[in-house]
C-alpha cells in the first residue's frame, strides 16, 4: 500500500470548515444543479414530433402487469414454453437416442473384432458411453428448445415485468422484489442465478435470495422432470392429451417451486435473516423486438452446448464409476446394491427407493446426470437393455423395478428441492465467502426435500391411494 | 456467461490513491489504450460492447444485468483498444455498488477515453450520468445509442446541437444492427490519439460552492495534479461524500469500498 504523498487530513478538515456543517445541502445544490443542466440541455437537442401515436408498451404493460391478467399471463407464457419444450423435444430425443444406441452397438462390434477384454469394453462402452449418451439424447432436445423460448422473452423485456408483479409477494415474504429476476435467472442455471444475486444490495436480502434460488428448477434438472412427467402423467390419459397434461404436471412443479421460494424466504427472514424489506426502483424497460436469428444461434451455442459440455464432462467419469461400482462385488452383491441398500431405510420413508436416492448422491456434481445415473445403475445390475425411448424407460421402471406414480412424484419433488449442484455450491462458497452459508444452503432445500417426500409419501400410503 | 467476465481486482492495496490499470485486472503487455463502456442500465452497453467486440457477453432485456465488468479488445484502424463494460449506473454518486464500481474505475484506472452510452429515447434522465463523467474525465464521447427506437418513436435527436451543449463528440447509434459503430470508433480513436480534444462544458453550480470549490481546488492542484480531476475531488469533499473522505484521508477499512470487495472477491 503506497502512502499518499501528502496528508490528506488537512484538507478534509478544509472542506469541513468551507461546507460550514452544510455538507447535505451541498450534495443536494450539486445535484439538483446537474439534473437541471441535463433537462436544459436535453431541452435544447431533443425535438418530439408530436402525432396520434399510440404509447404500445404503455399499453401493453397495462395487461400485462395489471393486477388481473398479469398473474394468468404470467403461468400461461410459462405452461407454453414447457408445451413447446415437451413436445418439440420427443421426436428429436427418440431420434438421436436411436442414433447414438446404433453407434453403441458398431463400438461394441468393434471391441468384439478387436478380442478387447470384457471389462474395457464394459468399463468404456458400457459404462462412459452409455452414460454421454443418455445426457446428450435425454437433455439436449429439451435444453436446445427451452433456452432460446427463455431468452427471447428475456430479449424482449418480459422479467422485468415479472418481477414487478411478483415484487409485492416478495416484499411480504421479507424478501426484496429483485429476487423475482435471479429467481428467472435461476430457470437458466442455479449458478447463473446465484451470481444475478449481486443486483440485490441489501446482504441480508441477498443471502435470502441465494439460500432459495435451487428451489426453482434448472435446465440440468428439466429434462428429468420432463422425462419423468411425460412417462407418468402423459402416460395416464388419452395420447392426444399427454402433451398437456405432461405440461400441467411440469408447470405445476414450478409454480410449487416460486411458492417453496416464498415460503422459504419468509420463514429465513422471520428467523435466520431478520429485517424488513428495503424498497427500490425498478424501471420497467421498452419492449424490444427480440433479435431471434441471434437469440437462437447464440442460445443454442453458448448455453445449450456449454450446459451440455458440462454435463458430459461429468458424465463421462460418472457412467465410469457407476459401471466400476456395479461390478466390484462385495460377497454377492455388488458394490452398487450394497450402497443401495444402505440408503435404503431413509428412501423407503421418502417413497423412494436405495437406488434413486444414490443417484442423487452420486449426481452432485450436475443434477444432469442423476436420471442418467438412476438408470445405469438399475441396469447395470441385472440384463443389460438397451432404452430407446421413454416407453423403455417407463418398462425399466415400473417392471423392472416396482416404480409406482408416487415413486415418480416423490423423485420429483426431490428433484425440485435437495441440495444444490456441486457448481452452485462452489458459486456460493465463491459469492457469500462463507462455508456456513454454503452449507445452509444444501441443508435448506434437502430438508425441505426430505420433509415434503415423506410428507406426501405418509399421506397416500396412509389414504390407501397406491 | 463464458469466461469474459473478469473480477475487478478492488483488494485493499487497490483503495490506495496511486491505484494504477494493474490492479484493475489489466494486463501490462501491449499497451493497449484501455476505453471503458459506461452508462445508464438497459441502454445497450452490452450489446454495443459486443458488436464491438465479437465477444458473447449474455445481453438480456432487463436493468441490472452487467453486475460485472466484462472486458475485451477490438482493433480499429490497425490499432488494438481493450474495452471494459461498466456496470449500468444512472449516476456516480456511489449510491449503489454498480455505481461503486463504475466510479472507482472511472476515476482510478483512468481509461484513455470513456463512451457514455445514452439511450435516445430518454435522453434528459441519461445526460446527468453523461455530466457526471466528463466532471472527472475530459475524454469522454457521447453515444447516442438506440436511435432506431427513437426514430420509431417520433423522437429526433440533434446531435450536433447536443454536442455544442455539452462541448463533447457525439455519435447516434443503434448498436443491434451495427449503424453508427464505424464512425463512433473513429471518434474514439481520434480522443485517444489526442487529435481531438472534447473540451466539456462544465455544470455550474451555485455561487457559494463555486467560491468553495475554487480555495479548495488551489490547494488540491499540489497534490494530485494531473492524476484526479482536483474540481471533481475538491466537490466530493465539500458535500462530504463519505467514500471519498474515508478514501482520502486513508480510512481504507471503512464505508463502501468495504461492500465492493465483499460482493466482488
Amino acid at each position: 500500500m503506497r502512502n499518499c504523498r501528502t496528508p490528506l487530513e488537512p484538507l478534509v478538515e478544509e472542506a469541513r470548515k468551507l461546507a460550514g456543517g452544510r455538507q447535505d445541502a451541498f450534495r443536494e445544490h450539486i445535484v439538483q444543479s446537474i439534473y437541471h443542466t441535463a433537462e436544459q440541455i436535453a431541452a435544447g437537442s431533443v425535438i418530439r414530433e408530436t402525432g396520434g401515436r399510440i404509447d404500445w408498451d404503455r399499453k401493453i404493460d397495462n395487461i400485462l402487469t395489471s393486477p388481473v391478467w398479469g398473474f394468468p399471463i404470467m403461468f400461461g407464457l410459462l405452461a407454453v414454453v414447457f408445451w413447446i419444450t415437451i413436445t418439440g423435444a420427443n421426436y428429436p430425443s427418440d431420434l438421436l437416442a436411436e442414433g447414438l444406441f446404433w453407434v453403441e452397438a458398431r463400438l461394441t462390434a468393434l471391441f468384439v473384432a478387436f478380442n478387447a477384454p470384457d471389462w474395457l469394453h464394459g468399463f468404456l462402452v458400457l459404462g462412459v458411453y452409455r452414460g454421454v449418451a443418455w445426457v446428450v439424447s435425454v437433455m439436449l432436445p429439451p435444453m436446445a428448445i427451452f433456452f432460446p423460448l427463455f431468452t427471447l422473452l428475456e430479449d424482449a423485456g418480459y422479467l422485468p415485468r415479472v418481477a414487478f408483479n411478483l415484487d409485492g409477494l416478495f416484499k411480504k415474504a421479507g424478501a426484496h422484489g429483485k429476487q423475482a429476476l435471479t429467481m428467472s435467472m435461476g430457470f437458466g442455471c442455479n449458478a447463473a442465478g446465484i451470481i444475478a444475486c449481486r443486483i440485490i444490495d441489501s446482504h441480508r436480502e441477498r443471502l435470502v435470495a441465494t439460500l432459495t434460488n435451487v428451489f426453482v428448477p434448472c435446465n440440468g434438472r428439466f429434462p428429468a422432470l420432463i422425462a419423468l412427467a411425460a412417462i407418468f402423467t402423459g402416460g395416464a390419459v388419452a395420447a392426444s392429451l399427454s402433451s398437456l397434461a405432461t405440461t400441467l404436471a411440469v408447470s405445476g412443479l414450478v409454480v410449487l417451486g416460486i411458492v417453496l421460494t416464498l415460503l422459504v424466504s419468509w420463514l429465513l427472514s422471520q428467523t435466520l435473516l431478520k429485517g424488513i424489506p428495503s424498497s427500490f426502483t425498478l424501471e420497467l424497460p421498452p419492449y424490444r423486438k427480440p433479435q431471434v436469428g441471434r437469440v437462437i444461434v447464440r442460445s443454442v451455442l453458448d448455453r445449450t452446448i456449454f450446459v451440455l459440455a458440462r454435463a458430459m464432462i461429468i458424465a463421462a467419469p460418472a457412467g465410469g464409476i457407476i459401471w466400476v461400482l456395479a461390478n466390484i462385488t462385495v460377497g454377492d452383491a455388488s458394490m452398487l446394491t450394497l450402497m443401495a441398500g444402505w440408503l435404503d431405510p431413509l428412501a423407503w420413508h421418502m417413497g423412494l427407493d436405495g437406488f434413486i436416492l444414490l443417484a442423487f448422491i452420486l449426481g452432485l456434481p450436475a443434477n444432469e446426470i442423476v436420471l442418467p445415473v438412476l438408470i445405469m445403475s438399475y441396469v447395470s445390475g441385472g440384463a443389460l437393455m438397451e432404452l430407446n425411448s421413454l416407453a423403455d424407460l417407463r418398462h425399466l421402471l415400473v417392471e423392472g423395478h416396482g416404480w409406482t406414480w408416487l415413486t415418480a412424484l416423490c423423485t420429483m419433488l426431490f428433484f425440485l428441492c435437495h441440495w444444490p449442484c456441486g457448481t452452485t455450491l462452489y458459486t456460493i462458497r465463491k459469492e457469500q465467502n462463507s462455508w456456513r452459508w454454503t452449507m445452509a444452503a444444501a441443508l435448506i432445500p434437502t430438508v425441505v426435500g426430505i420433509g415434503l417426500c415423506m410428507t406426501v409419501n405418509y399421506l397416500v400410503r396412509g389414504l390407501g391411494l397406491v | 456467461m463464458l469466461g469474459v467476465i473478469y473480477l475487478m481486482g478492488l483488494t485493499s492495496q487497490s483503495t490506495g490513491i496511486s491505484v494504477n490499470r494493474e490492479q484493475f485486472n489489466f494486463p501490462t503487455a501491449g499497451n493497449q489504450p484501455v476505453i471503458a463502456l459506461a452508462g445508464n442500465p438497459n441502454t445497450g452497453k452490452s450489446t454495443l460492447f459486443n458488436a464491438l467486440t465479437g465477444l458473447r457477453q449474455h445481453t438480456g432485456n432487463w436493468p441490472g444485468k452487467t453486475v460485472l465488468q466484462a472486458r475485451g479488445s477490438f482493433s480499429h484502424d490497425g490499432c488494438r483498444y481493450s474495452l471494459v463494460d461498466l456496470p449500468g449506473a444512472y449516476s456516480l454518486l456511489a449510491v449503489s455498488v454498480e455505481e461503486q464500481v463504475a466510479r472507482d474505475f472511472i476515476c482510478f484506472a483512468r481509461p484513455d477515453a470513456v463512451i457514455v452510452v445514452v439511450d435516445a429515447t430518454c435522453l434528459e434522465r441519461n445526460l446527468s450520468l453523461v455530466l457526471q463523467v466528463m466532471e472527472i474525465t475530459e475524454r469522454v464521447v457521447v453515444c447516442v445509442n438506440l436511435i432506431d427506437e427513437a426514430r420509431r418513436k417520433n423522437i429526433n435527436i440533434d446531435a450536433h446541437k447536443l454536442s455544442t451543449a455539452l462541448g463533447l463528440p457525439v455519435v447516434a447509434t443503434a448498436a443491434r444492427s451495427g449503424e453508427g459503430l464505424n464512425r463512433l470508433l473513429d471518434v474514439v480513436a481520434r480522443v485517444v490519439h489526442g487529435k481531438l480534444k472534447p473540451e466539456p462544458k462544465r455544470v455550474q453550480y451555485p455561487a457559494e460552492i463555486e467560491t468553495a470549490v475554487s480555495l479548495l481546488e488551489a490547494k488540491l492542484k499540489g497534490v494530485w495534479d494531473g492524476e484526479l480531476n482536483t474540481r471533481w475531488v475538491a466537490l466530493r469533499l465539500l458535500e462530504g461524500d463519505i467514500n471519498m473522505v474515508e478514501f482520502l484521508a486513508g480510512d481504507r477499512d471503512k464505508g463502501k469500498i468495504v461492500a465492493v470487495r465483499e460482493v466482488l472477491a
